[in-house]
């Protein structure tokens, strides 16, 4: 799955959007997948999961700058989050299949308070990016 | 049996009383086949479904989608009995229609988004809990005589 210079352009098209907000985005990211997806939260039994925590604030703050990080170096996601994958890698082997959770909590967040911009075209090229960023972050998981 | 709180079947209940069943089935499938372009195998009779635009304004495509979602309100009025609502749906889309059990749960992630996009704040993440609980009931349901 290759992101065409139409995906390219429509993920920095939303990401120009949203990056104003992307801490309150990131933290609302997360806890929408706490709640919907409450195995996610085996990943975090360290943390005060409660609405409006402050730890889940500060982690969606790092998310969503990854996100951002990964939009502005679009046409190499894997050197921009190198570092990213190999702690992924190494230390928080997160399964795979959770970043689809987050990816499908993410795009509800964006649908959620940019409605008329996320077209079925953006739709799809913010979904082939979040497959892609999931792709980069487990690729060196073995 | 699935098991839904109380609270659970009143979030279901009170997002589905404001769906327009027809522009949002017809959103909800068009979305499918865009995002997830593959989809598009099981269409072929469908005619243009060449690009986003033809796909959001072919008419096939419109009536389909709100086929599936006056279906899926079925479901939402037996919370229940999903299982014997679907009695048929099952072999159907297994032996007629040969559709992969994964467009079920494709299908039901886009529900959400295009949800989430029509009611915004009001779609809390309580609600987005109950809502993708139920379209994996029904993806369940729809896939579990697969054979």
């Amino acid at each position: 799955m290759v992101l065409s210079a139409n995906d390219k352009s429509n993920v920095k098209s939303i990401f120009s959007k949203i990056s104003s907000h992307a801490e309150e985005y990131g933290a609302e990211t997360l806890e929408r997948m706490f709640t919907t997806y409450p195995q996610t939260k085996t990943y975090f039994p360290h943390f005060d999961l409660h609405h409006g925590s402050a730890q889940v604030k500060a982690h969606g703050k790092k998310v969503a700058a990854a996100l951002i990080e990964a939009a502005n170096h679009i046409d190499d996601i894997a050197g921009a989050l190198s570092k990213l994958s190999d702690l992924h890698a190494q230390k928080l082997r997160v399964d795979p299949v959770n970043f689809k959770l987050l990816g499908q909590c993410f795009m509800v967040v964006v649908a959620i308070h940019h409605p008329s911009a996320l077209t079925p075209e953006i739709h799809a090229s913010l979904d082939k990016f979040l497959c892609a960023v999931g792709n980069v972050l487990t690729s060196k998981y073995r | 049996m699935v098991h839904w709180s109380a609270e659970e079947k009143q979030l279901i209940a009170s997002v589905w009383s404001k769906v327009n069943v027809a522009e949002c089935g017809a959103e909800a499938l068009a979305r499918l086949l865009i995002v997830y372009p593959w989809t598009q195998r099981v269409f072929a009779s469908f005619g243009n479904l060449s690009s986003p635009t033809a796909i959001i304004g072919n008419p096939k495509v419109r009536a389909h989608g709100k086929k599936v979602l006056t279906s899926f309100g079925e479901a939402v009025k037996n919370l229940d009995n999903i299982k014997v609502t679907y009695a048929k749906l099952p072999e159907l889309h297994c032996e007629k229609l040969h559709v992969d059990p994964e467009n079920f749960r494709l299908l039901g992630d886009i529900l959400i988004i295009v949800l989430a996009s029509h009611f915004a704040r009001d779609f809390t993440p309580a609600c987005q809990f109950a809502w993708q609980k139920l379209v994996g009931v029904v993806a369940h349901a729809l896939a579990r005589k697969y054979h």
